[in-house]
């Protein structure tokens, strides 16, 4: 096992004024242009989703790096690896249940194998995907993509970190996985913020409880941490971004010092984010945790805006299991 | 047996009305997709009026037909004729896609209501529609398996999977009909990524295939009585038809695959068809 220092993390710079919203995949698309300026050895797939994943501009600014799949999946990711093999830097993208879900053994056979540097890049992924329902509501890919070997995982928190680890990924070898939404969510984050591949960030201190949260609900956590103080509870607040490798260093702390840790996340609570903190925790820091998410079940059609607190994900609800969670404290 | 004069007018009628159903679901979900059940509304009305078994009387007789729709994204329509069948209340039509609501953004399997499949990720529908032939042909049951698919879905590696199975265990019992509008999300299908010639596909794949012109339910249910009569091989019914069919600002446009009217174009679509009333 290998040794985990503890040491004291800054907080992230948060937006101030009046709070924007921005989907990530909006990010996505902004990154991508840029990228297309500054490389020329980055293209990017796409399977007839193109207008909702955002990769529109860059087929109209790049048309001759732009390959429109067509509705088949698995075989964008097929070649996509083929196109990495031959040294170009490729981003692919559809909705979440169909680049990780369709695609899934292409991505571990052609991608994870060999290495490859293709940037799964998968929007209307988790709850927030709304009305479409059950089938286009993506819970299980944070699961399916961290089990892979050599895959790493992003869920950012707003637009700044998702344009940001975009052009990690472009910048880091090897397959990678950026989970985004279809959602416009709140900028938590300033324009002064610097992401780094593997480190989570501290939102905010506190000691009686910590909130580790990813996309989506890092804003509800955030919110839920709000509700808390409001009731003397100090909560901390993280947000892992990188889901793997997971930030050992700042879950152990947030064990250390607050001693209960609860996760949050629009995802299954089996092999999601929730269950990467569990193993660190359990390894590292064992202290009572508890696991927001969908708790093996499908979802379905409604608005977002009331599947989150349907589900119980919402700041309110947030708040109210950190408190039964504070009563297992020892 | 040839349609009467009568049942046309009547297949061509409830056509009417579930354009007008279609319409004031995606306008009250304000979600959804209006296109492609326009364009499919006159196949789609052949087939439930007069080709499946599928009825109040008949809903949980395990020997009676099946559907699955292929592309689920279009479920505002079957949704429609289940309605028409009496299997839906007509006020649950305007809870689509609303919280508990059984109308599903795209299909979830429910006995009750006569929805035989779950479907909404394209690709997976028909290699389903293999599985239920083979085993209404495993009971010695003469249920015919019907499934709609798309030139959309007909991008995906699976169906073409699904094809080589259909013909190499000789499912007579099964019949698709392709939607065929050359439109999809991205645009013209022509241009996104060529499917070519179905026809000629499903032909070399070893079905019984056949191009026919959707909104013609005479053509429709002539293709539909000869595939019934095709017994050692599966059936392709390739219709082709317009997306938006009836509403002329939503015809031939990607733009209506999956945008919801508002109150302006909605009144001005339903004026159009009340005009177009048969
Ligand atoms: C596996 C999968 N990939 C992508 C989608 C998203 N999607 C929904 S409909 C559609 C286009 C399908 O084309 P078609 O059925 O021909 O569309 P229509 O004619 O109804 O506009 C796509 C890409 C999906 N539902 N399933």
């Amino acid at each position: 096992m290998e040794s985990v220092l503890s040491t004291t993390r800054k907080l992230a710079p948060l937006a101030s004024g009046d709070v924007q919203k921005i989907a990530t995949r909006e990010a996505y698309g902004q990154a991508l242009l840029e990228l297309g300026e500054e490389r020329d050895d980055v293209v990017v797939l796409d399977a007839d989703l193109s207008g909702s994943t955002k990769t529109k501009g860059f087929s109209k600014a790049f048309p001759e790096r732009f390959f429109n799949i067509g509705v088949a999946e698995a075989n964008m990711i097929g070649t996509a690896a083929g196109l990495a093999a031959m040294g170009k830097t490729v981003f692919a993208s559809s909705f979440a249940m169909f680049a990780a879900g369709k695609a899934w053994e292409q991505t571990r056979q052609s991608v994870c194998v060999p290495e490859l540097s293709v940037k799964i890049c998968a929007t209307h992924a988790g709850l927030t995907v709304g009305e479409d329902g059950k089938s286009h509501q993506m819970l299980e890919d944070i699961t399916l993509m961290r089990v892979l070997p050599h895959m790493r995982v992003i869920v950012p928190a707003d637009a700044v970190e998702a344009r940001l680890a975009v052009r990690a990924a472009a910048e880091t070898e090897g397959p990678m996985y950026v989970r985004l939404s279809r959602a416009s969510t709140p900028v938590i984050l300033s324009e002064e913020y610097e992401f780094q591949l593997g480190r989570g960030t501290l939102l905010r201190e506190g000691g009686d409880v910590a909130i580790a949260a990813c996309g989506v609900e890092v804003a509800e956590a955030l919110g839920a941490a709000e509700i808390l103080a409001g009731q003397g509870i100090e909560a901390r607040v993280l947000n892992l971004a990188t889901i793997d490798p997971i930030d050992t260093e700042l879950v152990v702390q947030a064990a250390n010092d607050c001693g209960a840790i609860l996760t949050v996340e629009e995802h299954q609570i089996r092999g999601g984010l929730g269950d990467a903190v569990a193993q660190t925790v359990v390894r590292h820091a064992p202290v009572p945790m508890e696991l927001l998410g969908m708790d093996d079940a499908f979802g379905q059609s409604a608005p977002a805006s009331e599947l989150i607190p349907h589900y119980g994900l919402d700041s309110a609800s947030i708040a109210a299991r950190a408190q039964e969670l504070m009563r297992r404290k020892g | 047996m040839a349609l009467t004069n009568a049942q046309i007018d009547q297949i061509r009628g409830t056509a009417h009305e579930v354009r007008e159903d279609v319409l004031r679901m995606v306008h009250a979900a304000k979600c959804g997709h209006p296109g492609g059940p326009l364009g499919m509304a006159d196949f789609m009305t052949t087939l439930f009026l007069a080709h499946m078994r599928l009825s109040k009387d008949n809903l949980h007789a395990p020997e009676r037909d099946r559907f699955i729709l292929g592309n689920g994204h279009t479920c505002a329509g079957y949704y429609a004729l289940l309605a028409q069948k009496g299997l839906v209340a007509r006020d649950e039509l305007m809870r689509f896609r609303k919280m508990g609501s059984p109308l599903q953004g795209h299909p979830h399997r429910n006995a009750e209501i006569g929805i035989d499949f779950s479907t909404g990720s394209l690709g997976n529908s028909l290699s389903v529609a293999v599985g239920m032939a083979l085993a209404a042909r495993l009971n010695g049951w003469d249920t015919r398996v019907f499934s709609a698919s798309s030139d959309g879905e007909s991008q995906e590696g699976q169906i073409w999977e699904a094809a080589t199975s259909a013909a190499h265990y000789g499912v007579g019992n099964l019949t698709v009909i392709v939607d065929f509008n050359n439109i999809q999300i991205d645009g013209v299908m022509r241009e996104v990524m060529d499917v070519r010639d179905l026809r000629e596909k499903y032909t070399a794949f070893g079905w019984h295939a056949v191009d026919v012109d959707g909104h013609d339910v005479v053509a429709v249910d002539q293709a539909l009585c000869d595939a019934r009569d095709v017994l050692d091989r599966p059936s392709a019914i390739i219709a082709h038809t317009t997306i938006g069919k009836g509403v002329s600002f939503m015809e031939n446009q990607a733009g209506w695959h999956g945008v919801a009217p508002n109150d302006e174009q909605f009144e001005n679509a339903m004026a159009e068809l009340a005009a177009a009333k048969p």
